[in-house]
């Protein structure tokens, strides 16, 4: 549990962060989205104390986070950001093995550590680790990034920007495989993006800043049905509302009895992908697979229409 | 403060010309540096007569060697002598690694003593500076301008003329001022050959041991390097911000 | 033969190359060290073998010069013309010099150092197209050092003027040496260790920066005879009235000041160097490092210093340089050094002195250069990274 209370940071005259709270859940992401300088980058730096607060606390886990000195602090929680900041003289096995090795751990449990972690972002250990980061793609350079983040077991997450330097298709594959990553690890993750659409794609909830304050700290649903200033309704779009209504719910909670025509849909896709096979193909209704490949029942054009409408 | 440095520099560079035009004014703050009864200004000859002769020595130097070094670059960077610009980097970095005092003294058997050896030396080495950043200046300009003054439909002269050589003035600018500066302070040694600068009120005081010449005749170039320094960067950065850059 | 195209270079050097040959004198003969001197063609001053064989030799390498042709095999006709005439002046001044005779001297003429430069150019030329590894470079210079100490431990040369010099000034000319060396490196080393300490706290503190960096500046146009005379004074004063002071050596005349003047002159480099490093590390990547808990001595030690390390040896590379050229000028004020030899050469107008003291000087400066550019080389991410993909 991260606890964020009255938390300020002025600098000279202007307040960059003003007066925020946030309580964060355990093993949950939270995404805080904002336009630039809206102080979601500052707020996320005073978590690891890379900025000093003017005044409030933080707690993680009931426990202020200056009751350390700040670089044994952010060896506990994981950091990454964007363009990755990978040491260039160092290879990609050695920059991640960084924090294990300033924690001091045994040269066999971090070269497993290592080994694991590339094969978790399917990355081959052998041929990965001695190289250096100009090698590798931008997408594996980011990877790398996040390893090294996680490698020392952090419970708490900080990403900042992670995926903004790269390109739409490797961002989308990217961002499913730091949910994978999240459940394999049951890390908390605070994320800061100016990005709506990653926002709705990652977040369990998202806080909304503007000026250096949250306006808005809610689950993507209550969010998009009911924006709390016509700020969040500006940010969100209001062309976009329905469609992200759509896509932050699974198929399986909009399957109707009943049966349908053609190939099935899998439960697990997003409402958004099944409205979208519909009006392709024309079609009013899909069948529904359920996880074991069995047909369950069906989505139709009518019922999602319904799920897309907002408050009355 | 930037008003402030300039005032500052102004207030510098008037102290110095009222030293060279009334050098006892100043007799009391280089008394200390003198045993009793010896000569606290430099009494062999008119230090404003060196001073302009070392200024005339150093400007004869470096416009010689940036005629040459232009010209040479120029030559270099066209397609007809690409061949030269490998080697000519090469000859830059082993040109710079002579020490000054070696190529003045290699200079006196072939020129004799006086202000010839000096002008050579001082013509060689400030050579290198110069061409140097005249090679960078015209090999790193911008690509697209480069295809758009062609696609304009500017001669090879024209372009030379109109786009490679004005946007490439600000660092051949900078060429020349490290060139001026350590000519400023090479030409000192040219009075070990007999050559007229103000390493004779130096080298007058190392034999005779008098530390007001020292500190004199060091002071006086030491001053004239930093003046000329500052306002050559100041030209400099004049052009570089009406290119925007 | 159209493959045989004349090469723009190669047409220059074999020009100059012709010229030193057959039109300019190849050595000069004096009856002793004063006189004027007569001037002796290759011909005139060789034996006529060895005219033969050193004139065949530089047509020879003209002709691959002149042609576009191989740059290893430019390279090779370049060391070959060169050693050529390393040994043709050595055997020039056995031939001239009459049996007995110890006063008369014989030293290169213009058509010598003409050739020197031609064949220079060519091995530049060629070495710079064949772009050797570092290491390769640091042979190649270790190779033809050891052909020159060959070539004077087996006394080919003694019967040179500036070899006579040498030989009137055996003690002398190490001592010399070994001060030279002991002001340019000893120099450099104190600069080092105080400059990148003050290079880091000035990349640290900004305020300071400025300051520091505008005083070192400042330093460095004061010109090198004045700042050597300007320490007399303090250092005197400090030998004086300083328990111990000179009897650790601290003198007004001497080596002292112009170990300190040399040191002040080599603080700009290292420290200015020491902050474009630093300033040049990653903002990426120092944020990083900072992010995932790393100490602000881990992070200098881990992540900036090495990646800054090779601008650092940039500028250590300028002060070596810089520092044996300007401890020649030490000799004014007695600090020693080949500037003695210079020097004296310079008032008794005696070119073999001049020379003793100056190609000494080059040559050290110069390899100095080629080893430290091959280390900075080597230390560069950029090759490293290569070597280890």
């Amino acid at each position: 549990m991260i606890e964020i209370e009255n938390i300020t940071k002025r600098y000279g005259e202007s307040t960059v962060v003003d007066d925020v709270s946030l309580t964060i859940a355990p093993r949950t992401v939270t995404v805080v989205v904002g336009t630039s300088g809206s102080g979601k980058t500052t707020l996320l730096r005073m978590v690891n104390r890379l900025v000093e607060p003017t005044s409030g606390a933080i707690r993680l886990d009931g426990e202020d986070n200056r009751a350390l000195p700040g670089y044994e602090l952010r060896r506990r929680i994981g950091y990454a950001i964007q363009g990755h900041g990978l040491f260039p003289h160092r290879t990609v096995a050695e920059n991640i093995a960084t924090v294990p090795t300033l924690l001091g751990w045994a040269r066999a449990r971090i070269e497993a550590k290592v080994e694991e972690l590339l094969s978790l972002f399917q990355l081959d250990p052998a041929s990965f680790g001695p190289r250096f980061p100009h090698e590798l793609s931008g997408g594996q350079q980011q990877r790398v990034g996040v390893a090294r983040a996680l490698a020392a077991e952090p419970k708490v997450l900080l990403m900042d920007e992670p995926f903004g330097a790269l390109d739409p298709i490797i961002r989308a594959k990217a961002q499913d495989d730091l949910l994978a990553i999240q459940k394999h690890f049951q890390t908390t993750i605070i994320l800061v993006t100016h990005d709506m659409e990653e926002a709705f794609h990652l977040a369990d909830r998202i806080a909304v800043m503007d000026k250096g304050k949250v306006v808005q700290y809610a689950t993507p649903a209550e969010m998009l049905l009911k924006p709390a200033t016509p700020f969040v309704e500006s940010l969100i779009g209001a062309g976009e509302r329905p469609y992200r209504l759509l896509a932050i719910a699974p198929v399986s909670s909009a399957v109707e009895p009943g049966a349908a025509e053609g190939a099935p849909i899998s439960s697990a896709a997003s409402q958004r992908e099944a409205l979208a096979e519909l009006l392709w193909s024309g079609r009013d209704a899909l069948p529904v697979a359920g996880p074991d490949g069995a047909v369950i029942g069906k989505v139709s054009l009518e019922g999602l229409a319904k799920r897309a409408a907002g408050p009355a | 403060m930037p008003k402030l440095a300039t005032l500052i520099r102004i207030a510098v560079f008037l102290a110095l010309v009222a030293f060279l035009l009334q050098p006892h004014w100043f007799e009391p703050l280089l008394r200390p540096l003198v045993q009793d009864n010896a000569p606290v200004i430099y009494n062999q000859g008119s230090l404003l007569q060196l001073t302009l002769l070392h200024l005339r020595t150093v400007a004869l130097a470096v416009a010689a060697a940036a005629l040459v070094a232009l010209a040479l670059a120029i030559l270099v960077t066209r397609a007809s002598g690409a061949e030269f610009l490998p080697l000519s980097r090469s000859l830059v970095n082993i040109g710079q690694t002579f020490p000054p005092v070696a190529v003045l003294a290699l200079a006196v058997p072939i020129f004799g003593f006086g202000e010839k050896p000096t002008l050579i030396a001082l013509f060689l080495y400030g050579l290198l500076p110069i061409f140097e950043n005249a090679l960078t200046g015209l090999t790193t300009l911008p690509p697209s301008v480069m295809e758009a003054a062609r696609g304009a439909g500017m001669t090879s002269g024209q372009r030379l003329l109109k786009v490679e050589l004005p946007l490439a003035m600000p660092v051949i600018l900078a060429g020349i001022r490290l060139s001026v500066v350590i000519s400023l302070a090479t030409a000192t040694i040219g009075s070990t050959v007999a050559a007229k600068t103000l390493g004779e009120v130096i080298i007058a005081g190392l034999q005779s041991n008098n530390l007001a010449f020292v500190v004199q005749g060091g002071l006086i170039v030491a001053i004239l390097a930093v003046l000329l320094h500052d306002a050559l960067q100041a030209a400099e950065r004049r052009l570089a911000a009406r290119m925007g850059r | 033969m159209r493959e045989l195209r004349l090469d723009k270079l190669g047409a220059i050097i074999a020009a100059l190359a012709l010229g030193g040959a057959f039109i300019a004198p190849f050595a000069t003969f004096r009856a002793n060290r004063i006189v004027a001197g007569e001037v002796k063609s290759v011909l005139d001053a060789l034996p006529a073998g060895w005219s033969a064989v050193l004139l065949g030799i530089v047509v020879c390498a003209v002709a691959v010069a002149a042609v576009r042709s191989p740059a290893v095999l430019r390279l090779v006709a370049a060391f070959v013309a060169l050693a050529t005439l390393a040994l043709g002046i050595g055997v020039a001044a056995t031939h001239l010099t009459p049996e007995g005779n110890t006063y008369a001297r014989v030293s290169p003429a213009s058509g010598f150092w003409i050739m020197l430069f031609a064949f220079g150019l060519l091995a530049a030329d060629a070495l710079t197209r064949l772009r050797p590894a570092p290491f390769v470079r640091v042979v190649v210079l270790v190779a033809v050092l050891g052909f020159i100490g060959i070539l004077l431990l087996s006394g080919s040369w003694d019967g040179l003027s500036i070899l006579k010099e040498y030989a009137s000034r055996v003690d002398t000319f190490w001592a010399e040496a070994r001060k030279h060396v002991t002001l340019a490196l000893g120099s450099l080393v104190a600069a080092t260790t105080v400059g990148i300490p003050l290079g880091v706290l000035c990349h640290r503190v900004t305020r300071l920066r400025d300051g520091l960096l505008g005083v070192l500046n400042a330093i460095q146009t004061i010109p090198s005879i004045a700042l050597f005379g300007i320490l007399i004074a303090p250092l005197g004063w400090i030998a004086v009235h300083v328990p111990g002071a000179a009897a650790v050596g601290i003198r007004g005349i001497g080596v002292a000041p112009a170990f300190v003047a040399l040191f002040l002159y080599s603080l700009l480099p290292v420290v200015a160097n020491t902050v474009v490093g630093l300033a040049g590390v990653p903002r990426d990547a120092n944020d990083a490092a900072r992010g995932i808990g790393m100490t602000d001595w881990q992070r200098l030690v881990g992540i900036e210093f090495p990646l800054a390390f090779p601008v650092i040896l940039t500028g250590i590379r300028i002060v070596l340089v810089q520092n044996i050229g300007l401890a020649t000028i030490a000799a004014l004020i007695g600090g020693g050094g080949f500037g003695v030899f210079v020097f004296q050469g310079v008032g008794q107008t005696a070119m073999d002195l001049v020379l003793l003291g100056a190609v000494p000087t080059v040559v050290l400066a110069f390899a100095a250069a080629i080893v430290l550019d091959a280390v900075i080389e080597m230390a560069s991410p950029n090759t490293r990274q290569a070597e280890a993909a």
